[in-house]
């Protein structure tokens, strides 16, 4: 098909979108509606459940088998990332050049990895109780470390980036949240049920499971992230074509 | 207008549709694709919208507080995981057709055809 | 004894667990190490649907995750629901699994680096993706496994990153169904708006309160948008073929046997669960638009399918065309019509499987699937050529294979009100194994003169492939021939075992009642459901159709294979007809595969507007 047919066949659908979904759209109830029946009753259940977050107690308590699919998905795409990026047979490895930095941007990165390294577990320990949690803190966790590549060069990032230890991290977080599913079997209840003492409203140790869910999910996402970037990088910065196929990277 | 925030979310997607149809960059598209996905977002939290509302969690408001929808944020929360997964992959199969096919052009990835 | 309700989350979390063990003791154990204990883990995961399977019986298993089960009928929970269909295709996923673990212990002798684990790995979270799909009870959670799997199954395409096609088809295969999920995330979106539920059976239920309008028609279309994506329904299916063609042979084994058909298994639930209901989409309506879809996917399919000359193209073809027909089936919205067509996905599944890992005999020991260049080439692999053309009498329909048996059933369900179904369902059977035993003719008995080539535009012609296997050994594996050789017996199996029948005619008569589903899901009993019991067997008609479709797909072989060998001015004036037809028709349909990803968008959104005007009028 030619670039202007399709376009044209674009246009045509789009007129048809837009207008049935328009009508379909005065059929919505009005926009700030206060009629919520699930939201209401998962408000209501997560203040019995003494969880502050009723996010996090929706994504770990009541609808914790979304979360779990969702942590696979990002497991597999781990892997999956891994085995596309992974050195072909007719590439080689070169060693990361050194980067040059001005001592400023030095010396703030410095004061600011273990900042942001801090911030992160916080935001992973407090899901319960704040906006938050194992997949925020999990990525603020990541997004720390390489702050060591925007102040340093590749080759300090490897140093700090101990991968083999963060790859079985990242299977065990997913491990983890499998595993904890199973706390509510063995107490003869059901998968995933949070059976753990609720502990005390507002406080650390509340909302029972949550909070271990959401470490084993920030322990996953942390890792998981970082790996992922890991495989990218080392397309960016180490490997070249062997032979001359195509100019390689992919930057 | 109580209409208009859920037409922006109809608005959005057409946007990815178009900038996926016409695109002359594989990268270019799989953005697109994530353009497309953020009229979900757009669309979940809308939809959970309540007038007043604060947002959900008790650290320090009264138990009684109105809130906004809970479920629609986790399910958005979901989504953006899902959305950022699967960009990852989408990205890391550019690079490999770009070194395997020296191209990111759709208009030049011939070797699937008939 | 572990009760039936821990079983369904058990039959997801055990291979999740398993993917996770793999992935850790991968970096220490030895290749044999790691393909026993993915083995074990793939039969671990087939005892425990097995058992779902004989646990749920006629009714439906229901598990609340997390133990919220409803109170006065309301939940904050999740559902996991299992009747025979949905258990049967999850047990499906999980025999098929099994099988390619089998097949694949002497393949990829290349794992990344370190992480020996992987494949095997990405295998099992696929499992755990299809299986969730199929036995969840609740809409945002079926996007969830819908993901899941789509996430695995482009990294799964994309394995083999030297050869440029694969990496090009998964990419494109990514977009197009991440596409289709977004919008069915839309359409989610929308229903949630107007319901405020999530689950299947609870969104039913309220919408039953409303009038039928745009929006219920427009919600409808964009949540089956996704799922037409995956079963590949015209024009929504460009995607299969680049991806199948690409995708290493034991990937393909799944993605053909079984993630497709999940696809339609997920429209046929979405409908009778949450739409069917009082106030919602007619019988009537959606029959004529899903059995239309269903018989143009089916033509275009098989009419592909017989253009190709790259073997897996061929089969992916072969993919869509039977898709069709099982869409076909399932709109008829009869329990039958639903019986025939899940024994028909039952034994395709075997069939298809079969057919794939032949080929990738042919791909490991010559580097090509291409059919022209592979001519006369496969005649010392008699066994393997055996099998092949066995598997294109399967998928032609010859009895007493499932296929033949699924087909008449569905196809006797179908005549009534489309007198014309029956025939429709012959030719597709006819074309897509007349096809594969035109291959196998060529290939494997030399027959015939040299096939020349024909397409006057560019064709995907399947040499010059990269092996699978780095060093390709004097013999073939024996896990390569007798896997094939398994799945085909499996697929007569489906056919000659009459409980097999029995237990999907009562479980299709479940799957067809929107209150028995309702009320289990709901409030946790049983309601015999109020249609008789379909009588699923073998008929005279459906043995005579059944036989017309294998003869038609031997001629039609035949007349390929030694046509052109043939001197006389009638078999002349054929061919010049043909050619006339083949100019005006099948050269621009072949042109449409253009491989092109912005075209492949613009078809799913031409789909999509097109359901959108005939749902809402």
């Amino acid at each position: 098909m030619s670039r202007s047919a399709r376009i044209r066949l674009f246009w045509a659908t789009a007129v048809v979108f837009a207008a049935v979904y328009t009508l379909a759209c005065t059929g919505l109830p009005h926009f700030g509606t206060a009629v919520h029946p699930y939201g209401t009753r998962a408000v209501a259940t997560s203040l019995r459940q003494r969880t502050a977050n009723v996010v996090s107690s929706v994504n770990f308590d009541q609808r914790a088998l979304d979360t779990l699919g969702e942590e696979s998905i990002l497991f597999a795409s781990v892997l999956g990332t891994l085995v596309l990026l992974r050195r072909a047979r007719d590439e080689r490895v070169g060693p990361p050049q050194a980067g040059r930095v001005l001592p400023s941007t030095r010396l703030l990165g410095l004061v600011m990895v273990p900042i942001t390294l801090l911030t992160g577990v916080y935001i992973v320990a407090h899901g319960q109780l704040s906006p938050g949690g194992g997949f925020q803190g999990g990525v603020i966790l990541a997004t720390g470390l390489h702050m060591a590549y925007v102040a340093a060069d590749y080759r300090v990032l490897k140093r700090i980036r101990p991968l083999a230890v963060l790859d079985l991290a990242d299977a065990l977080g997913a491990g983890a949240f499998v595993a904890l599913g199973f706390a509510g079997l063995i107490a003869g209840g059901a998968y995933l049920q949070n059976v753990l003492p609720l502990g005390t409203f507002g406080q650390l140790s509340s909302g029972g499971l949550v909070p271990l869910l959401n470490a084993a999910v920030g322990v996953e996402v942390g890792s998981g992230i970082i790996v992922l970037l890991a495989s990218f990088l080392d397309q960016a910065v180490e490997v070249r074509p062997a032979r001359n196929s195509g100019s390689g990277g992919g930057t | 207008m109580t209409m208009l925030p859920f037409l922006a979310a109809g608005w959005i997607f057409l946007a990815g549709v178009y900038g996926m149809v016409t695109s002359r960059d594989i990268i270019h598209a799989v953005g697109c694709l994530a353009v497309t996905q953020s009229s979900t977002y757009v669309l979940l939290l809308t939809v959970g919208y309540r007038r007043g509302g604060i947002a959900p969690y008790f650290t320090d408001t009264p138990l009684r507080t109105r809130t906004v929808d809970p479920v629609v944020q986790a399910l958005a929360l979901t989504d953006v995981v899902v959305g950022a997964t699967v960009t990852a992959l989408l990205l890391a199969l550019a690079i490999q057709i770009r070194k395997r096919h020296g191209t990111v052009d759709p208009d030049a990835l011939t070797g699937l055809k008939g | 004894m572990v009760p039936t309700t821990d079983l369904l989350p058990l039959a997801i979390a055990v291979p999740l667990l398993g993917a996770v063990v793999l992935v850790v003791v991968g970096r220490w154990l030895p290749r044999p190490a790691i393909d026993a204990l993915v083995t074990v883990w793939a039969v671990l995961e087939v005892g425990c649907l097995a058992w779902l399977w004989l646990r749920t019986g006629d009714g439906h298993s229901v598990s609340w995750l997390g133990g919220w089960s409803p109170v006065r009928g309301e939940s904050v929970g999740i559902v996991l629901v299992g009747d025979r269909i949905g258990v049967g295709l999850a047990l499906l996923t999980g025999a098929l699994v099994l099988a390619v673990v089998v097949y694949s212990w002497r393949y990829f002798d290349e794992p990344p680096e370190a992480h020996a684990g992987t494949f095997p790995a990405l295998i099992l979270l696929f499992e755990a993706g299809m299986v969730g799909f199929a036995l969840t009870g609740d809409l945002f959670d079926a996007f969830v496994f819908f993901e899941l799997m789509g996430a695995v199954a482009y990294a799964l395409t994309g394995y083999r990153i030297e050869d440029p096609r694969p990496v090009q088809g998964a990419l494109v295969f990514g977009v197009v169904n991440s596409l289709g999920a977004y919008c069915s995330l839309l359409g989610i979106g929308l229903v949630y708006a107007r319901t405020g539920e999530l689950g299947l059976a609870q969104i039913g239920v309220q919408l039953a309160r409303h009038r039928p309008d745009v929006l219920l028609s427009a919600a409808f279309v964009l949540i089956v948008t996704g799922l037409l994506v995956k079963a590949a329904v015209v024009p929504l299916h460009f995607w299969l073929p680049d991806a199948h063609s690409v995708a290493p042979t034991p990937v393909c084994m799944l993605l053909s046997g079984v993630m497709v058909e999940l696809g339609v298994y997920g429209t046929a639930r979405v409908y009778w669960v949450v739409f069917s209901g009082p106030h919602g989409i007619t019988h009537a309506h959606l029959r004529a638009v899903f059995v239309a879809a269903g018989v143009l996917t089916a033509l275009v399919g098989a009419v592909m399918c017989w253009q190709q000359r790259h073997l897996k193209r061929l089969l992916a073809f072969s993919t869509v065309g039977h898709v069709g027909l099982f869409l076909a089936g399932t709109a008829l919205l009869t329990p039958a019509a639903t019986a025939g067509t899940a024994l028909y996905v039952a034994a395709h599944a075997g069939v298809k499987a079969a057919l794939f890992a032949t080929t990738g005999v042919l791909l490991d020991r010559y580097g090509s699937v291409d059919e022209h260049g592979l001519y006369r080439r496969g005649r010392d692999l008699p066994f393997v050529g055996a099998l092949f053309a066995v598997g294109g009498l399967g998928l032609a329909g010859l009895p007493p294979f499932g296929t033949a048996l699924g087909k008449a059933v569905a196809e006797h369900a179908g005549e009534d009100e489309f007198p014309w179904l029956p025939a429709v369902f012959v030719l597709v059977s006819a074309l897509t194994g007349g096809a594969v035993l035109r291959a196998a003719t060529r290939i494997f008995a030399g027959a015939g003169p040299r096939p020349r080539d024909q397409y006057a535009g560019t064709e995907t012609t399947g040499g010059g492939e990269e092996p699978e296997i780095r060093d390709p050994q004097r013999r073939v594996p024996v896990p390569m021939l007798v896997v094939p050789a398994v799945l085909l017996a499996a697929a007569l199996a489906v056919g000659l075992l009459p409980g097999l029948g029995a237990a999907l005619a009562h479980a299709a008569r479940q799957f067809t009642d929107r209150t028995a589903y309702t009320t289990a899901a709901i409030h946790g009993h049983t309601v015999a459901p109020s249609t008789p019991v379909p009588d699923v067997g073998w008929s005279a008609e459906g043995v005579l159709l059944a036989l017309a479709s294998t003869v038609l797909a031997v001629l039609l072989a035949m007349a390929a294979v030694w046509g052109p060998a043939l001197r006389s001015p009638a078999v002349g004036r054929a061919t010049a007809v043909c050619d006339g037809v083949g100019r005006r028709v099948i050269v621009p349909l072949r042109r449409l595969h253009s491989g092109h990803l912005g075209d492949y968008v613009a078809w799913l959104a031409v789909g999509m507007a097109v359901l959108l005007v005939v749902m809402a009028v």
